[in-house]
């Protein structure tokens, strides 16, 4: 959270023209294979419109943007879309965030919370540790207590939980 | 008098015990929403919405509708006393209100900005009351062509009159639309794009997509930004209350201006923050201190605030009177209309007579106890941003993810939403906007439906969108609202290119 940069200063990053072309790329490969898929099923007229018609309509209209999206990425200011340091800020969340949803499957989503909030807490590193430990048992046992008691919501249990009869 | 007894009787259902305790509930989880970083009108009603699958549609109505009167409301708080707008509709609040805060008068300018909500808001619901019951009897008569055509009319102005790039727009509606296609072909009942996943055969959800959108996105931004909360203090007492609103009086042009101008972009899709903006630039303009702007006038809070809360509120006038949500959030509320087993669209005012007054008698009474409870709180409200984000960020994360799972109760829809997230953060920072996108993946099948049957009809002939009076003036409206943006661009770029060619020759 310290790292806060001084708006004078020149910063090193991805730049911006580069991600618009990818992007407006990657929306062009979209709508070819929306067209793909519904020409394939049939986009015309038999006997009235065929379940790819209105699809493939608008995946022409959304190819014509996109071009047009990427014809002008290539007149974009070139200057700094974000920063690696804001990349590395963003990695510190998405990381642990791509680890919670991982272990949902095997470990549960409560448990899975407490280690999300673990390795979170600690990567940014903020607070103290057994506060971090508090929170990464309240967090779960809260959320437990609403969405399980009190809503009446089944969230994915893992062994955990059958161990302790849920 | 037909629609005031119905409304009085609206009034009953809403004023029941249980009815108010979830107003009460939804306005300060609403506020809750609104001041955290990350969660937003549109994300907390679509968390919230799974779990309200099992009650009642009236109460569950007035408590989603509360959480986003109560978004609302909280959007102010961070942006007067933190500098950080909470939602975008706030940004042209920040201008004067967080100066305002810096020279010691935060508790002016939030009582100023609460109680311009109210008052917007208030606009709003009166359009409501008496017009929404005029468009449902009037679209009664419409056939599909009807339809289609005001779906396109929406369409149309939101390319129209949009503020960002018309080929972002433009793309961001047409990836909802095809986001909307995938799955089970409810005419037809074949596939589409599933390209053999078994997952894809429910079709993207359109609560997932946006609390990816609106929800992981807005963390991962904020992060981006470092976060370093520096918060004014604000106490709020019932004398600075009195007499700032002993002086609200004088600023009538100012509020009755901003409330019309956030009624009309309410109800056409302009949205709030275009609202917002247009109305502080018109307070502004008509101001005789146009330069004490941007310094902490009042009136530069009154302003935005009014019109934003007129544009919020009247955006659901053509959900319930047409079908068509006029924001994001409205769009959230219409898909929970679905799930309920409720058609939204003029047939609701016939047929659920008592849903629809006990929602619009809900908007008063949710309003004006949203405007007690945020004058009350605001202290304790602060507090929640002092809050670090070590501890704010995992569990609004978390909270997103069970939203996201208890949709379907599929882990599929988590991984979705995480994809999204990343979709969503790489849009706002390319400037795609996102409401469109939401828009079009909660009409898209309405609205190919309406587009096949009008074609189904005239047995494919495009002619059918020209047949009458009506359907043709709506689609030349449509195609009108469509080029208009770029026809004033044009005109602005010709005049600009003038000017130059003028002060070369005269140099």
């Amino acid at each position: 959270m310290s790292n806060v940069t001084k708006p004078d200063e020149p910063t090193r990053g991805l730049s911006r023209r580069p991600v618009e072309i990818t992007t407006a790329l990657l929306l062009i490969g979209l709508g070819l294979l929306v067209l793909y898929d519904s020409y394939g099923r049939g986009a015309g007229w038999d006997n009235g419109p065929q379940n790819g018609f209105f699809p493939a309509r608008v995946g022409w209209i959304f190819l014509a943007a996109s071009l047009f999206i990427l014809v002008q990425s290539f007149r974009t200011e070139n200057r700094v879309f974000v920063s690696y340091e804001q990349l590395g800020q963003v990695a510190r969340v998405f990381a642990p965030l791509v680890l919670f949803v991982a272990l949902i499957q095997p470990l549960g989503l409560y448990v899975a919370a407490g280690i999300f909030i673990l390795v979170f807490m600690s990567i940014v590193a903020t607070s103290r540790w057994w506060a971090v430990v508090l929170t990464a048992i309240l967090v779960p046992l809260a959320c437990f207590w609403v969405f399980e008691l009190q809503f009446r919501v089944p969230l994915p249990k893992g062994p955990l939980e059958a161990l302790l009869g849920y | 008098m037909d629609d005031f007894s119905s409304l009085m009787a609206g009034f009953q259902v809403a004023l029941s015990w249980h009815n108010v305790g979830f107003m009460v509930i939804g306005v300060v989880l609403g506020i809750i929403v609104g001041v955290l970083p990350g969660l937003g009108g549109p994300n907390g009603v679509a968390i919230l919405l799974p779990l309200t699958f099992g009650m009642d549609p009236t109460s569950a109505i007035i408590l989603l509708s509360s959480i986003y009167w109560g978004a609302l409301f909280g959007g102010a708080i961070t942006s007067i006393l933190f500098n950080i707008p909470g939602e975008a509709w706030s940004v042209a609040t920040t201008f004067d209100g967080y100066p305002m805060a810096v020279q010691g008068k935060a508790a002016e300018a939030l009582t100023a900005a609460f109680t311009a909500s109210f008052i917007g808001a208030l606009s709003g619901v009166i359009l409501i009351t008496f017009v929404a019951p005029l468009v449902a009897s009037f679209a009664l008569r419409f056939g599909p062509a009807e339809f289609f055509a005001v779906f396109l009319l929406t369409f149309c102005s939101f390319i129209g009159m949009g503020r960002e790039n018309r080929a972002k727009i433009l793309a961001s509606l047409c990836i909802g639309f095809l986001l909307a296609a995938v799955g089970l072909d409810s005419i037809s009942g074949d596939l589409r794009m599933t390209f053999g996943s078994t997952e894809l055969m429910r079709g993207f959800d359109f609560l997932v997509v946006v609390i990816g959108l609106f929800g992981v996105s807005e963390i991962m931004l904020t992060v981006e930004e470092g976060l370093v909360f520096k918060g004014k203090q604000a106490k709020i007492d019932l004398k600075v209350v009195l007499r700032t609103w002993a002086g609200l009086p004088r600023y009538w042009a100012t509020l009755l201006r901003s409330a019309i101008v956030g009624m009309w972009m309410g109800v056409t899709p302009g949205g709030a923050i275009a609202a917002s903006f247009m109305g502080y630039g018109l307070a502004k303009r008509f101001s005789r201190q146009p330069d004490s702007f941007g310094k902490g006038n009042i009136e530069g809070v009154l302003a935005p605030e009014t019109a934003a809360h007129a544009a919020g509120t009247s955006a659901l006038l053509p959900m319930l009177a047409l079908g068509i949500p006029g924001s994001a959030t409205a769009a959230v509320l219409l898909g929970g209309l679905l799930v309920w087993g409720l058609q939204p669209g003029p047939l609701l005012f016939v047929e659920q007579k008592q849903f629809v007054w006990g929602l619009i008698a809900s908007m008063y009474l949710g309003n004006l106890a949203g405007l007690i409870i945020v004058l009350a709180t605001v202290p304790l409200f602060a507090a929640i941003m002092r809050i670090p984000f070590s501890y704010v960020a995992p569990v609004i994360l978390i909270v997103c993810a069970i939203g996201a799972y208890t949709i379907s109760n599929s882990i599929f829809d988590i991984w979705l939403m995480l994809g999204f997230g990343l979709v969503g953060y790489v849009f706002k920072k390319l400037d795609y906007p996102l409401a469109p996108l939401v828009l079009a993946l909660v009409l898209g099948d309405r609205a190919e439906d309406s587009f096949r049957q009008a074609l189904l009809g005239s047995g494919g002939s495009l002619k059918v969108f020209a047949a009458n009076g009506l359907v043709t003036t709506l689609v030349g409206l449509a195609l009108f609202l469509l080029l208009w943006g770029p026809v004033m661009d044009g005109i602005g770029a010709l005049r600009r290119r003038g000017r130059a060619v003028e002060a070369k020759a005269a140099e």
